[in-house]
């Protein structure tokens, strides 16, 4: 759907004067809803609901030798697929740049955050380990799939336990009831600015008329760490607003962690 | 603390930085910290097809970033990967705001970015190598866009990491802990910061001082390209 430059000016003004065209204020959130559990076949699987935002990720585990430069880890990789359902900006073929730089962004947070222990998931040192597979498919796309991208991998992390295992071949369909070995408290947002202002949780038409985006990954233990950044949109930001942002962002994340109990 | 090569945790490595290195290019560039060295060549502004991708309000930009297969120690397979596309794309984004690319409605400007040889940093030498091929290519710019990394290493900071203070590894707490990388473009006139990423793991505090930090070596990083482009004879188009 085409956004009318009528429209565009109407939210600009609104956002102006702090306000949203759906009534929120401009660093609240849609409803967001977790739902784990969503597919039999996957390991752990979980949907994420924003608003009309709706991303469904799936956890499969397969056994492969480590990497050369990590014989006593687990391997990890993240996919996301803009399959044509979500959106008539999504097309047929191979991941588009947005895709792989959503994926690598999740990649980022959930390795950098260790948030799977990696280490655990070695069966035997050189030779046989644990691969986890996340792949997130965005089945529609009404503004910041990023978020809903994240968290839903989270939560399918979450859902995930281990399938029965013969020696060095998996037996997929009889699952255990061991969970992954997994860290706790962490999680990524986005900053949008749009104007002079910052939002959280834009829909499409605040997404496509923001000027630049801010994704911060961070883990809240003992002591609250940032892993990964990701600045994207088109215009710069100046030192401040990146500082400001840092902190607006790190501030929702507890709170949303808090409420939505991954 | 002394890091392996004896720099100060200020000091980026030297800097090599050259344009006109592709004759048959619109403008190039190479810019090489110590071992990381990338050469960019621009072409463009050029007609843009196929048609449907002209936009008649401004020029696109497009950027390639890549590794040459004998750059890193195992042979790379050459061809884009999803982290040669990302970096593209990023480094597009980076890019954009120092270019009037408004000027040059249904047209496209080409960036490739060639590292042949590679030590950390890359993203950041292919960025200041296409901000003075762009200039050279005779590209009107508002400003230049200089990129530096900024790590942490154990408790320090320290500016243009290498491979081997990339792979560093201390133990800390019982925990082992990683370099954090923070690859920073700034825009030399607006100070304005068009590419900012990280892994690792950092608290707020310190990365403001990383940024800080970044942002005093890009301004060295900007009179160094100033000083190169001046020495440009001929500016081509």
């Amino acid at each position: 759907m085409e956004v009318t430059n009528l429209t565009k000016k109407r939210i600009e003004e609104l956002i102006a004067r702090n306000k949203r065209l759906d009534g929120r204020s401009l660093l609240e959130f849609r409803k967001i809803f977790v739902e784990k559990g969503v597919t039999k076949k996957a390991e752990g699987s979980a949907r994420v609901r924003i608003g009309n935002t709706e991303v469904i990720a799936g956890v499969k585990l397969n056994l492969t030798e480590p990497f050369q430069d990590t014989p006593d880890e687990g391997a990890l990789a993240v996919n996301v697929e803009f399959f044509p359902i979500g959106s008539e900006k999504f097309e047929p073929g191979p991941p588009s740049v947005e895709a792989v730089e959503l994926a690598r962004i999740i990649d980022r947070i959930i390795r950098e955050s260790h948030f799977i222990n990696l280490k655990k998931l070695c069966i035997k040192k050189g030779e046989l380990v644990w691969m986890v597979f996340i792949d997130v498919y965005p089945i529609n796309d009404d503004g910041n799939l990023i978020d809903a991208s994240i968290i839903a991998s989270i939560a399918a992390l979450k859902d995930a336990v281990f399938p029965a295992r013969e020696e060095d071949k998996v037996k997929y369909g009889e699952l255990t009831k061991q969970r992954l070995p997994l860290n706790d408290s962490v999680i990524g947002l986005t900053l949008y600015k749009l104007g002079q202002k910052f939002i959280f949780d834009p829909t499409t038409i605040e997404e496509e008329i923001s000027q630049a985006r801010i994704t911060v990954g961070m883990s809240y233990r003992k002591k609250e760490f940032i892993h990964a950044i990701q600045k994207g949109g088109e215009t710069p930001l100046s030192e401040e607003e990146i500082k400001e942002a840092i902190k607006i962002i790190i501030k929702k994340g507890k709170e949303i962690l808090n409420k939505i109990n991954l | 603390m002394k890091r392996p090569d004896g720099r100060s945790n200020e000091e980026f490595r030297t800097v090599e930085a050259r344009v006109d290195v592709v004759s048959r290019a619109d403008g190039s560039a190479l810019f090489a910290f110590g071992n990381s060295k990338a050469i960019v060549s621009v072409y463009g502004p050029r007609q843009l097809y196929p048609q449907h991708l002209q936009n008649p309000e401004r020029c696109l930009l497009r950027c390639y970033y890549d590794l040459a297969s004998f750059s890193v120690p195992e042979r790379k397979r050459p061809g884009p990967t999803r982290r040669s596309i990302e970096i593209s794309y990023v480094m597009t984004k980076a890019l954009e705001p120092a270019i009037k690319l408004e000027a040059f409605p249904n047209s496209v400007i080409d960036v490739y970015a060639l590292i042949i040889d590679s030590d950390a940093s890359t993203r950041c030498a292919a960025i200041n190598a296409a901000s003075l091929a762009l200039a050279n290519a005779g590209v009107p710019m508002k400003e230049l866009v200089s990129a530096v990394s900024v790590g942490k290493l154990g408790n320090e900071l320290v500016v243009d990491l290498t491979k081997e203070e990339e792979d560093f590894k201390v133990i800390k707490e019982g925990e082992e802990q990683k370099t954090t990388d923070i690859p920073i473009a700034f825009l030399s006139r607006s100070k304005k910061i068009s590419l900012l990423q990280l892994d690792g793991k950092i608290s707020a505090e310190e990365l403001f001082k990383a940024i800080e930090l970044g942002k005093k070596a890009c301004l060295k990083i900007s009179k160094i390209q100033e000083r190169t482009l001046k020495k440009i004879k001929n500016i081509k188009k």
